[in-house]
């Protein structure tokens, strides 16, 4: 009897370094803060899948890979609020949060 | 012998459709030109993500992926579309340059992925012989003996992170 497909762990793995990818392609490529906040956001979720794979198939203890990743998604959230405020802040000097015209140190 | 490999059957086509969600909403995500609908993108992509932990054995995850991603972070940044200029605006960039720097970037994402897909089908990783449980259970009593401390220290790290949003994003704002 062999494993079904969602019992085997490079699906997983695959899964999460597609997501990695797509998250870096787009923190290089967005041009506004929060797109970038977004592709953050998809890398940090890569993370937690990575983690979770693992957990579930080479651990002896599954329950520790599930706390750690709740540990990683409070503090992705708590990583959005302060970033969206600093964006907040930034628009109202700037009137604008896209990347090309936050330049006031490039001479 | 029918009825499970009927079960099969339709635990995989469930499965292909959380993986199947993961990767188009995170194709959304980093694509579209409106940041509404790239946040919409990241939405599905959670969706799918906690589809994707539920099949992990870890329904706990499935819903606080639900709950926390979908629920908090993506309204909180549909909020902050909604206060900032929402469109990313076209790009100043020449036809040529924005190809090469694309193209590079293509070629930059797929090495990485081809190598991360070499390590991820590598025949190194064993699987555990015997595993806990990992119930709801387990994870209650981890939380409040063995990673009590860090509890506590993620909910302060939470009310830093609130009084700090609070403070920064108020600063500047005249008296009405």
């Amino acid at each position: 009897m062999t494993h079904p497909l969602y019992d085997k762990l490079p699906v997983y793995l695959l899964m999460a370094a597609f997501l990695l990818v797509i998250g870096i392609y787009g923190l290089v490529r967005r041009r506004t803060l929060i797109g970038m906040l977004i592709s953050g956001e998809l890398i940090f979720s890569a993370a937690s899948l990575n983690l979770m794979a693992f957990n579930r198939f080479t651990v002896q203890d599954p329950a520790v890979g599930q706390i750690f990743v709740l540990f990683i998604m409070g503090l992705a959230a708590a990583e959005v609020a302060i970033a969206l405020s600093v964006m907040l802040a930034v628009y109202r000097n700037y009137q604008s949060v896209t990347t090309k015209d936050l330049t006031d140190l490039k001479g | 012998m029918k009825d499970s490999f009927n079960t099969t059957l339709i635990l995989n086509g469930i499965f292909f459709l959380a993986l199947a969600t993961t990767s188009v909403g995170a194709l959304i995500a980093a694509w579209s030109t409106r940041l509404i609908r790239s946040v919409c993108g990241l939405a599905i992509c959670c969706l799918g993500l906690s589809g994707l932990y539920y099949f992990l054995h870890s329904p706990f995850l499935a819903l606080m992926e639900i709950l926390i991603y979908i629920g908090a972070v993506c309204v909180t940044i549909v909020f902050a579309v909604m206060l900032v200029e929402p469109d990313e605006p076209a790009s100043g960039e020449k036809r040529a340059s924005a190809l090469e720097w694309g193209g590079a970037m293509l070629v930059m994402t797929a090495g990485l992925f081809w190598a991360l897909s070499r390590l991820a089908l590598s025949p190194a990783w064993k699987e555990a012989e015997e595993q806990g449980s990992g119930s709801i259970r387990a994870i209650g009593i981890h939380l409040l003996t063995t990673y009590s401390m860090a509890f506590e220290l993620i909910s302060l790290a939470l009310l830093v992170a609130i009084v700090g949003a609070l403070a920064v994003a108020r600063s500047g704002r005249t008296k009405p």
